[in-house]
């Protein structure tokens, strides 16, 4: 991330200086880092509710019984993650809150799972293949009906607003599917390369 | 019909889980309160531990958006992504998509606006948008709230998921809608 980040900002500033923005470049940084802390503590609400919820749903065995119903699938996904795993509850309830587009839910389920699973990361700090794949899907939306798009074309005036839902589920597959693969070859690489290669680890 | 039940399930689905977990806890005699405030305490050091992280992904991407990089990068890939069947109209939803999720939404409502729901750029900027999601933020929580820095393949991987669904996208609706 090191080096897409300062890329990011570098090429940036140049492209500002070339074409006379530089004006706007001080307000932007404050306004966007202003945001980031608004956004964060924004979340801290929903964040407490789920996460709360989670340890309720965890000593009822439900957060058990779920991953139990998932783990043919996921010890697939993720040979690595021992299937009595605490990240692998947190694993499974981020992906039915993913499914069934509770995004509030799944963020929370999900940092759980990360700190999870970097309990159990042998070299701290640097991504494991778990929790690199786990991130790239959770980039590409596993929800079934997007909820937030099908509100925006009813208030275009659509007919009927949820007549993409098919499309979107193909699209959604394709990119689920594309990260999956991706995140399986493109570790391996990673790996050949060494723990510390590739532009620090990307 | 199917608009119906999209709607109750969404009206339906939080409630019943806020509702319908403690209660279950109680009947299986868990001491649903001290659990709920055990695990509720770990929202604020979540919430706190990834604003560094969300601040430097914010500025990065802020930068890039006001110093006209991504406007630059419009023009740049615009005569071949019209070849491959995206109109210009649509090309910013492809490259904020992955940087905000409310750029993205706003990209959208626009399109929509502008050339009507029923277009193919109103179903193009649809389905581009629902089909993938908002790359460097989940990144920026997700490894930010575990402590890790390098993000090794994740990156590359999350960015061709999204090139994926926008692909997809433009054959599905090709297919779909003419």
């Amino acid at each position: 991330m090191g080096f897409v980040w300062v890329l990011l900002i570098a090429s940036s500033v140049a492209v500002a200086a070339a074409r006379g923005r530089m004006g706007f470049l001080s307000g932007a940084i404050a306004d966007s880092a202003g945001r980031a802390v608004t956004l964060s503590i924004g979340l801290v609400g929903m964040l407490s509710l789920w996460l709360g919820l989670m340890k309720v749903a965890e000593r009822a065995g439900l957060v058990e019984a779920l991953a139990r119903l998932a783990r043919p699938l996921l010890c697939r996904l993720f040979p690595e993650v021992r299937a009595d795993s605490p990240a692998m509850g947190a694993m499974v309830m981020n992906l039915s809150a993913n499914l069934l587009g509770l995004g509030n839910a799944a963020t929370p389920f999900g940092v759980k799972a990360m700190e999870e699973l970097e309990k159990e990361n042998p070299n701290p700090g640097t991504a494991t293949d778990a929790q690199a794949l786990f991130c790239a899907m959770n980039t590409a939306s596993l929800q079934l009906v997007p909820a937030s798009v099908i509100a925006l074309r009813a208030a275009a005036g659509a007919r009927q607003p949820a007549d993409i839902l098919g499309a979107t589920l193909i699209a959604s597959a394709c990119a689920v599917a594309v990260a999956i693969l991706s995140a399986k070859l493109l570790g391996r690489l990673y790996r050949a390369a060494g723990p510390a290669a590739p532009g620090g680890g990307g | 019909m199917t608009r119906a039940v999209l709607e109750a399930v969404s009206a339906w689905a939080v409630p019943v889980l806020v509702a319908g977990i403690p209660l279950y806890a109680l009947l299986r005699r868990v001491k649903v309160y001290p659990a709920f405030l055990e695990g509720a305490r770990e929202g604020f050091r979540v919430g706190v531990r990834i604003i560094p992280p969300l601040v430097a992904v914010f500025v990065a991407l802020g930068l890039f958006r006001a110093s006209g990089a991504l406007e630059a990068l419009a023009a740049l890939v615009a005569p071949l992504t019209e070849r491959l069947g995206v109109p210009a109209s649509v090309l910013p939803m492809v490259l904020v998509r992955p940087l905000s999720g409310g750029a993205a939404l706003g990209v959208a409502g626009e399109v929509l606006r502008s050339e009507g729901a029923e277009s193919r750029a109103g179903y193009l900027v649809s389905v581009m948008a629902g089909s993938t999601e908002t790359t460097f933020y989940v990144l920026a929580v997700y490894f930010g709230a575990a402590g890790v820095s390098r993000y090794r393949q994740a990156l590359p991987a999350g960015l061709l998921a999204d090139l994926a669904g926008f692909a997809a996208s433009v054959a599905v609706v090709r297919a779909f809608f003419g």
